[in-house]
C-alpha cells in the first residue's frame, strides 16, 4: 500500500508552497495565470482522494475520474489561453520535485523511498500526458468539424434561370464529396424539374482519370433523370492533360467559361438575348 | 545527371493523394515549369499515387528536381510492396482496369511524362518512374 496519500495529507501546505515557488519561477513572459493557487490546491485535493483508494496505476478508473475532470478543463482554458500542450505538461510535471522532497522526508528507509518516488513519478508522468491527449482531442474535434463544414459549403446547386441548373464546383473532388455533389444535383433536378444542369469545374485543380469518371458518372445519372449536363470552366491545361490521359468525354457538352454554357443553356431552352441601346446613348 | 534536391514522402492514405498532388505542384513550380506543363505533371504523379495507395497498399514517392546539363526537370518514383503486376503489357494497356476505375491512369501517366518506366514483380511490389523535363 502506498503512502502517498498519507504524505499528501501531512505535507500538503508544504507542498503547496513549493509548487507554486516552482511554477513562478518557471514562468514565461506571459506570467502566471489565474487562479493558480486554487487549481493547484484542488489538484492536490483530488491526488489525494484518488490515490486513497490505492490504484496508482491506472488513471481510467473511476476513482480517477474527477481528477480527469479537472485536467480536461484545465487543458482546455489553458489551451485558449495560448498555452501549449508541453506547457500545460509541464504543470503537472512541476509537482514532481516538491513530491518527491516530501516523500524523501517522510520515508523511513531507502527501499521505501525509491519505491514511493518510482510510484509516484510514473503516476504524474500519466495525469501529464493525459492533459496532453485531452489537448490533441480538442484540435481533431474542430479538424472533424471544419471538414464536415466544407463537405456541406463546397457543393451548391444554383439555380440560374427556369430549367437551369449550375454546380460550381471547388477544390478536391474525392469519392465522398462527389457522392454528395451527385446527390445533391440529382435532389435539385427532381426538385426543380430542370432539363439543364452546368457543371462548372473552374475551382477543381486536377482533373485525373478519377475526377474524370466521377464527373462521366454525374453527368450520366443526370441524363436518366431526364436532364443534360453542360461541363463548363475547362481552362487550356485541363484540356490538354484531358487529351494525353486519353479520357473521351463522349458527347458531353463542354464549353470553356460558365458564361458560354449559359448561353448555351438559354438557347436551347428556347430563350434569346437581345440587347437594347441604352436611353441616353 | 545531377540531381538537386529531393525529398520522399509516404503515400498511404487518399489523403496523401491531395497532398502530394500539392506537393508536386510547387516543386514544379520551383523548377520553374509553365501551367500546362505543371499540370501534366500533378495529373500523372495524383494517377501513379492513387494506384500506390489503391493497388500496391500504400508505399513511398521520392520527389527529385534533376539536372541533365541542358535541362531541368522533375522525376517521380512511387514504389510499393504490394501484391505486383502479373502482366505488364496488359495493365498499360488503356481501358484495361481491375479497380473500377476508366483503365486510364498508367497509359495517361506515361503520355503526360516525357520518361516512363515501370518495372514490377509479383508478390514483391511496384516501381514506377517518371521523368518531365523542361
Amino acid at each position: 500500500m502506498s503512502k502517498l496519500p498519507d504524505v499528501l495529507k501531512r505535507r500538503e501546505a508544504g507542498i503547496l508552497t513549493e509548487w507554486l515557488r516552482e511554477l513562478k519561477q518557471s514562468a514565461g513572459l506571459r506570467g502566471l495565470p489565474p487562479n493558480l493557487e486554487e487549481t493547484c490546491r484542488a489538484f492536490l485535493v483530488q491526488l489525494a482522494q484518488a490515490s486513497r483508494n490505492g490504484n496508482l496505476t491506472d488513471i481510467g478508473k473511476p476513482e480517477w475520474n474527477e481528477m480527469r475532470h479537472l485536467l480536461e478543463e484545465l487543458s482546455v482554458s489553458r489551451a485558449r489561453q495560448g498555452d501549449t500542450p508541453s506547457e500545460t505538461a509541464g504543470f503537472v510535471f512541476s509537482l514532481k520535485q516538491p513530491l518527491f522532497a516530501a516523500i524523501r522526508d517522510e520515508a523511513k528507509n531507502i527501499e521505501e523511498m525509491a519505491g514511493e518516488t518510482w510510484m509516484a513519478s510514473r503516476l504524474l508522468d500519466s495525469l501529464g500526458l493525459y492533459t496532453t491527449e485531452v489537448h490533441q482531442k480538442g484540435r481533431e474535434d474542430i479538424i472533424q468539424r471544419q471538414q464536415a463544414e466544407m463537405m456541406e459549403l463546397s457543393t451548391p446547386v444554383v439555380r440560374l434561370w427556369e430549367g437551369i441548373l449550375a454546380l460550381p464546383l471547388i477544390g478536391t473532388l474525392d469519392s465522398e464529396r462527389t457522392q454528395t455533389v451527385m446527390e445533391s444535383l440529382l435532389e435539385k433536378i427532381v426538385e426543380t424539374g430542370a432539363a439543364i444542369a452546368i457543371i462548372d469545374i473552374t475551382g477543381v485543380p486536377t482533373v485525373d482519370t478519377l475526377v474524370a469518371q466521377h464527373l462521366l458518372k454525374t453527368v450520366a445519372a443526370a441524363r436518366l433523370m431526364g436532364a443534360d449536363c453542360i461541363i463548363s470552366g475547362i481552362r487550356p491545361q485541363i484540356a490538354q492533360t484531358i487529351v494525353h490521359l486519353g479520357v473521351g468525354l463522349g458527347d458531353v457538352i463542354t464549353k470553356a467559361s460558365m458564361a458560354d454554357a449559359f448561353s448555351l443553356a438559354l438557347k436551347r431552352s428556347g430563350y434569346s438575348l437581345i440587347r437594347h441601346q441604352p436611353e441616353n446613348a | 545527371m545531377d540531381i538537386e534536391r529531393s525529398e520522399v514522402i509516404r503515400v498511404t492514405s487518399s489523403e496523401d493523394v491531395v497532398r502530394i498532388r500539392q506537393l508536386v505542384r510547387e516543386w514544379a513550380i520551383r523548377s520553374g515549369f509553365n501551367l500546362v506543363e505543371q499540370t501534366k505533371i500533378v495529373t500523372g504523379a495524383s494517377e501513379i499515387a492513387r494506384n500506390t495507395v489503391n493497388h500496391g497498399g500504400g508505399g513511398t514517392l521520392l520527389v527529385e528536381a534533376v539536372n541533365n546539363g541542358s535541362r531541368r526537370g522533375i522525376r517521380l518514383t512511387f514504389e510499393d510492396k504490394g501484391p505486383g503486376i502479373a502482366d505488364l503489357e496488359l495493365a498499360m494497356k488503356d481501358g484495361y482496369s481491375t479497380g473500377g476505375g476508366l483503365g486510364l491512369g498508367l497509359g495517361g501517366a506515361k503520355r503526360l511524362s516525357n520518361e516512363f518506366e515501370i518495372s514490377s514483380r509479383p508478390g514483391e511490389g511496384t516501381r514506377v518512374r517518371m521523368t518531365r523535363w523542361k
